[in-house]
């Protein structure tokens, strides 16, 4: 149309200074951001995320992160990070090498995970660190006078990071079950005694997922009903080898680097934007492949994943003799 | 730059014309002498000094007729602007974009000043002068989208986004190329498309759609279309179908130079922070073919466009009737001559036209 321009690979970045360094649990800290230049950060949903970009020895991190800040208060954003021991070491880093006043880059809010506008109420299930968009999402109803109610399943009582926080604010709207003590979420139970209209989201693990939205269909609700936070992290694997054939390059990833990655590493612009899975903006095309691919990501449909003719290179991995891919 | 706004008018006796400048940074939709559908999609991060693309929300001097003949329409029909219930909130992320954007980027026309949730909002062009307080919609004469849109060229069309698609649950659709927002309200984004020819076969809105989905906050898009209208009239709406569509009849060809116009579309996309809807403004600019043809590369092609468009894009744009006469009017401009890519008139380079 106009002189042609050039996109960026990810969303924008916003330059930040970390305010402050807060240890919440043994194992969760929080990390407060505010803007370089000063100024407000954007104004952003509840349940978004930022993506956090971490220089560690001459290799890049870019992990997710859920915004749990007050989206009323755009002087700070904030973020809870879990140490992650057997991770990649993105969390790691976050926990031994981030100090207050570091320099780092953010992206604008990303927002795969809202609060649909059309709910009567809003029904919220978290396990462990799963709670943090529920935080966000909690602020913004408050601030709209939604009805809301937060079901939030934890190990024990050290563990449930702002658990004492939410209980003392919202006594009637917040239970907490410790898994501990032997103590569950009757998802059955409290999904039966909703009004009409009601919205339920959850977040947390996998199989914690699964559950409550197996659930909830047995129930009847619909699908449209039930919203679930689906990120996946990049999962450690066998080293494999891929021609990019667009770049005429031939690179191997690493045990502990994603596809996505390992292609940043060779300084080829690759889209992006979640690095979770879900978003299926760095959807690449498959050249010719001979071997089987590990697909771990909530964007291709069956019939896709199953062509062998797409990847989702932020998660998704191969072992094979040969992947070519459109890059 | 201080813009000078034209007293004019839309409909009746169409008074509504475009200045030496308007005509040169008319966004002319076709890059070379061709056209077929395309996504055709770039970022809407500034253009040339003085282009339709420099500004987040080009201002130009049909900005107060243009907002008079929207107060018209609205007096007439109501429901041309509607808002579903929980579209509210998205209403509040388009006041902001466009007050924050308008300020910043016209700052001799608008200004915004905000103390907290206490906001004043100057708009010297329609003498507007109002204290309101963010996100409480007692505090303003009208809903919060309905209030900005009534000060802002074009149409805007704001896209719930759920189940992995678009919705079209809001809007305000005064100068619209013949679709109606009262018959497309809650639909999603396949189902307001279902009328357009070919597109669906070549997998466009799959791709289309895909893409919006995906717009980030912070970086909006941009892509144009284009129709043609007889008469320099905003409100081309199946609602009014029967006073404009009769209209077509009454091209001759000592009229047309001057009658017909190439209607162009600015579309941008914006992803809304609060709400994470998409906001789609949809901008129209109209050039009459004789003002069109004042530039000789938009003058050569133009006539090499119209004459190798399919069919079916030809009916579908509602020209069919007209193009043989048209083409009669392009013809005697069209020298054959090679023309340079892009988009720009390039007046300086391209040599002049025939005489017509």
């Amino acid at each position: 149309m106009s002189a042609p321009q050039k996109a960026k690979a990810g969303p924008e970045e916003i330059p930040v200074i970390v305010s402050a360094v807060v240890p919440v649990t043994d194992h969760v800290t929080r990390f407060e951001f505010t803007r370089s230049d000063g100024a407000d950060f954007p104004p952003f949903s509840g349940g978004a995320h930022t993506v956090v970009s971490m220089k560690d020895e001459g290799r890049t991190r870019l992990n997710p992160y859920s915004l749990m800040s007050d989206p009323a208060d755009l002087s700070t954003y904030a973020i809870s990070v879990r140490r992650e021991d057997d991770g990649r070491g993105g969390s790691l880093f976050m926990h031994t090498k981030v100090s207050q006043g570091d320099a780092m880059t953010i992206t604008y809010p990303v927002t795969l995970f809202s609060v649909d506008q059309r709910a009567k109420k809003h029904v919220f299930f978290a396990g462990g660190i799963g709670i943090t968009p529920f935080l966000s999402m909690i602020g913004q109803l408050e601030h709209s006078n939604g009805n809301w109610e937060l079901h939030y399943a934890a190990r024990t009582p050290e563990s449930a990071v702002y658990a004492d926080m939410l209980l003392m604010k919202f006594p009637t709207k917040v239970s907490v079950y410790y898994s501990g003590k032997g103590d569950r979420i009757p998802f059955g139970t409290l999904l039966e005694g909703q009004p009409l209209g009601t919205h339920t989201y959850v977040c947390g693990p996998a199989r914690f997922t699964e559950h409550l939205r197996d659930t909830a269909t047995q129930k009847g609700w619909p699908a449209s009903h039930i919203h679930s936070e689906e990120f996946t992290a990049p999962a450690p694997g066998e080293p494999f080898t891929v021609r990019l054939c667009k770049s005429d390059k031939t690179i191997t990833v690493g045990e502990h680097e994603s596809l996505l990655e390992a292609i940043e590493r060779e300084k080829i612009d690759a889209p992006f934007m979640c690095r979770g899975g879900s978003c299926g903006q760095c959807e690449t095309r498959v050249v010719s492949a001979n071997g089987e691919f590990i697909h771990r990501d909530h964007w291709l449909d069956e019939s896709d994943a199953e062509s062998g003719t797409k990847i989702m290179p932020c998660v998704s991995r191969f072992i094979g003799s040969k992947l070519e891919l459109d890059l | 730059m201080t813009i000078q706004f034209n007293d004019e008018t839309f409909r009746d006796d169409y008074s509504f014309r475009n200045s030496d400048w308007a005509i040169k940074r008319f966004p002319f939709p076709f890059h070379e002498d061709s056209y077929m559908y395309s996504v055709n999609m770039e970022q809407h991060r500034g253009g040339p000094e003085g282009s339709v693309y420099e500004k987040r929300f080009d201002v130009d001097e049909h900005y107060v007729s243009e907002m008079r003949d929207r107060a018209k329409v609205l007096d007439d029909d109501p429901l041309r602007c509607q808002s579903l219930p929980h579209m509210t909130l998205a209403g509040w992320d388009l006041l902001e974009l466009i007050m924050v954007s308008k300020s910043e980027d016209y700052p001799d026309l608008f200004e915004l000043h905000r103390d907290g949730d206490t906001w004043r909002w100057v708009n010297k062009p329609l003498g507007i002068d109002d204290t309101f307080t963010f996100l409480d919609e007692t505090t303003l004469p009208y809903g919060p989208m309905e209030y900005i849109t009534r000060q802002s060229q074009g149409d805007f069309a704001v896209l719930d986004q759920r189940e992995n698609n678009l919705w079209m649950d809001a809007g305000m659709i005064t100068t619209q190329a013949d679709w109606s927002l009262d018959f497309d309200i809650g639909m999603n984004f396949f189902e307001w498309h279902a009328p357009v020819p070919m597109a669906h076969e070549m997998g466009i809105f799959k791709r289309a759609l895909k893409f919006l989905l995906n717009i980030p906050q912070g970086a909006p898009a941009r892509r144009l279309n284009w129709t043609m209208t007889v008469n320099p009239l905003l409100d081309t709406s199946p609602e009014n179908y029967h006073k404009w569509g009769i209209q077509k009849t009454t091209l001759t060809p000592e009229n047309i130079g001057a009658k017909q116009h190439l209607r162009v579309e600015l579309q941008t996309f914006y992803r809304l922070p609060r709400s994470n809807a998409l906001a789609f403004p949809i901008r129209c600019y109209l050039c009459s073919f004789q003002d069109l043809m004042t530039m000789p590369k938009w003058g050569r092609r133009l006539h090499r466009v119209i004459k190798d468009l399919p069919d079916e894009l030809a009916t579908y744009k509602g020209f069919i009737d007209n193009r043989p006469m048209m083409l009669d009017y392009l013809a005697q401009f069209d020298d054959g001559l090679p023309t340079s890519p892009g988009i720009f008139p390039e007046p300086e380079t391209e040599p002049p036209l025939k005489t017509g």
